[in-house]
């Protein structure tokens, strides 16, 4: 199973005393795009969080890439060089231009020339767009574009997997179609995603599994043809109807 | 069903200008502004005039005697003829050639950073390493100079001397503390509460005294430490617990988000800091550092109390010179007038700086 380049095993976790995850098993595929929805506080955002370390957890195991998750920081810090995330509200670094954003990371972890960081991030701008912002601010953009330099720097220490989480919960409804279409071209390139959001649209067109959450707990798990059309338990269909509806 | 129509920019109305109208809206609104106006006015009218008499219509600026100057007026001759003991204290004045040739280096080298385009950084580092070196040698001697004890440093320069090595040292130390009281090892936490809190707890009078008296009494005979360094250290130690707590106030200020992003990138913990997190927080203190590195300047006239002769108590010494007795008030004005222009110009550099880092609101 060496094809499996996340294996997360009987992972728990609690919050002082709420239990927030509850023996998850989920083991995801190089280049498979995994959608994760959920009602709000059903753990989702933990999970993936836990995947880069942003969350502690007490049992289970995580490996990323052959790397098994542990409290040694630099194991840590490995995995998080291969794993970028995307944030709700970007986390973009107000004090620094957005192609200083870009290239903080591939200069300072990946050890990269100041040159070609810069060149490399031009190209990614390009690709999501935004180019011609490379000298401004974080602040002087629209919520749209913030996010897809935040998934541009994302992209520019060529990582192994993308983590989304709700990267569009943030925006205007005109905005979200512009990061979503930056996404679905990234699904399309094979990158390995794993996306907490709830935009049902973009799970249907490129999801290879759907994963549903609620209570800390995987309830159902299946590709978007049957998640949507023949749900098998009763939480899920509620949801369906719910976020359906609207 | 009317259509929807765009409608036509039009320009901001004009405001009505003129004095008039500028001073009914400044200064007479209603008959409380218009009563506190003129009350203003005739404090200004009390106040200014006699002031303004007594420092020029009426003053001596000639260099002559103080039989020679008025009364009336103040007798800036005292001010002249004594320049160099407000300036350099006791520095044999055939020496003073030394002080002097250090400011004109540091304006050199401030000039020289500004116009550097390559290695900036690199370059401006090495200075601020080598600096402390040559300035020491050049104001204390060594190396072939004749050395000149701190006991002989006063004046202006011995008041720009404590308060450059109080703000340069207490400021990254002050950072270490702020960072270890955010930090998640317990005991660093504790050490770094303990210290700033003792620290603030304690008049900087106590601080001196317990520098310059206190301290030598635990030292073994024949053992002694600089006066000036005791008191350089005691005053660093206390603005460090105050810039820490500044300092604190900044990193609060920074999202949760800032240290996930960071984190989540792979950097280090020194590079997360150092990169993303200080930037920002000290960015968001510079008013209150600047604040507290004006207090520090201010406060190091207290030096006076353990017997090192800044330029406050010049006035002291250079009034009780029998051939210009009376002659104090203009000491002191001269000294109030010195260190408003110095810390002015502080907080004017410190708005610009602030400005030039803003870039929340640059749209």
């Amino acid at each position: 199973m060496s094809k499996n380049i996340i294996k997360i095993k009987d992972l728990n976790k609690w919050y002082g005393d709420f239990y927030a995850l509850k023996n998850i098993n989920l083991e995801v595929k190089k280049g498979e795009i995994i959608v994760i929805c959920g009602p709000s506080g059903s753990g989702k955002s933990t999970l993936i969080r836990c995947i880069n370390f942003l969350e502690q957890f007490q049992e289970g195991s995580i490996s990323v890439d052959g790397t098994q998750l542990s409290d040694d920081m630099g194991k840590i810090r490995k995995v998080r060089a291969e794993v970028s995330m995307v944030f709700q509200h970007f986390n973009l670094f107000p004090h620094l231009s957005i192609i200083d954003n870009l290239t903080l990371a591939p200069i300072w972890v990946h050890n990269e020339s100041k040159q070609d960081a810069r060149e490399k991030a031009l190209t990614i701008l390009d690709r999501v767009g935004i180019r011609d912002q490379a000298e401004k601010y974080s602040n002087q953009l629209s919520g749209g574009q913030q996010q897809r330099v935040a998934i541009a720097r994302a992209l520019c220490t060529h990582p192994k997997i993308m983590l989304f989480d709700e990267p569009t919960s943030a925006l205007d409804p005109e905005m979200i179609a512009e990061v979503l279409d930056v996404m679905v071209e990234l699904a399309k390139g094979g990158m390995t995603m794993i996306c907490v959001t709830h935009e049902m649209g973009f799970a249907k067109k490129v999801a290879d599994r759907i994963i549903f959450m609620d209570e800390g707990q995987i309830i159902e798990e299946s590709q978007p043809k049957n998640f949507f059309n023949k749900p098998e338990s009763a939480r899920l269909k509620m949801f369906l109807e719910q976020i359906l509806s609207k | 069903m009317p259509a929807f129509k765009l409608q036509p920019n039009r320009q901001v109305p004009q405001s009505k200008a003129g004095i008039l109208q500028w001073l009914h809206k400044n200064l007479f609104t209603n008959f409380t502004n218009s009563a506190f106006t003129l009350i203003a006015l005739y404090g200004l009218y009390l106040i200014v005039p006699p002031l303004a008499n007594w420092m020029f219509f009426d003053a001596t600026f000639a260099p002559v005697s103080n039989a020679e100057c008025g009364r009336n007026g103040a007798c800036w001759s005292y001010i002249i003829e004594k320049l160099d003991l407000f300036i350099y204290g006791f520095y044999p004045p055939e020496q003073i050639w030394r002080p002097q040739l250090l400011v004109a280096l540091s304006l050199g080298l401030v000039l020289l950073a500004k116009l550097l385009k390559n290695n900036k950084v690199k370059i401006i580092a090495w200075m601020i390493a080598i600096y402390p070196i040559i300035a020491f040698l050049l104001l204390h001697g060594g190396l072939g100079l004749s050395i000149v004890a701190t006991y002989k440093w006063g004046g202006l320069m011995l008041t720009v001397v404590i308060a450059t090595v109080g703000i340069v040292v207490s400021f990254p130390i002050g950072i270490l503390l702020a960072l270890g009281r955010q930090s998640k090892m317990r005991i660093i936490r504790l050490l770094s509460v303990i210290y700033i809190e003792f620290i603030r707890g304690v008049p900087l009078i106590t601080i001196l005294f317990m520098a310059s008296v206190v301290l030598p009494l635990f030292f073994a005979d024949g053992f002694n430490v600089d006066k000036l360094l005791r008191a350089l250290i005691g005053i660093t130690m206390f603005q460090a617990a105050y810039i820490a707590e500044v300092v604190r106030g900044g990193l609060q200020a920074i999202p949760r988000g800032q240290y996930e992003a960071a984190d989540a990138m792979g950097l280090s913990f020194a590079k997360k800091i150092g990169l993303v997190i200080l930037p920002q927080a000290l960015k968001i203190s510079i008013p209150n550092i600047v604040g507290s590195f004006i207090a520090l300047f201010k406060d190091t006239t207290l030096v006076l109390i353990i017997g090192l002769a800044d330029i406050l108590s010049m006035v002291n010494l250079t009034s009780n010179d029998e051939l210009w007795l009376g002659r104090s008030t203009e000491g002191y004005v001269f000294v109030m007038m010195v260190l408003w222009i110095i810390l002015y110009s502080m907080s004017r550099y410190a708005k610009k700086i602030e400005l030039k880092y803003n870039t929340q609101q640059k749209n």
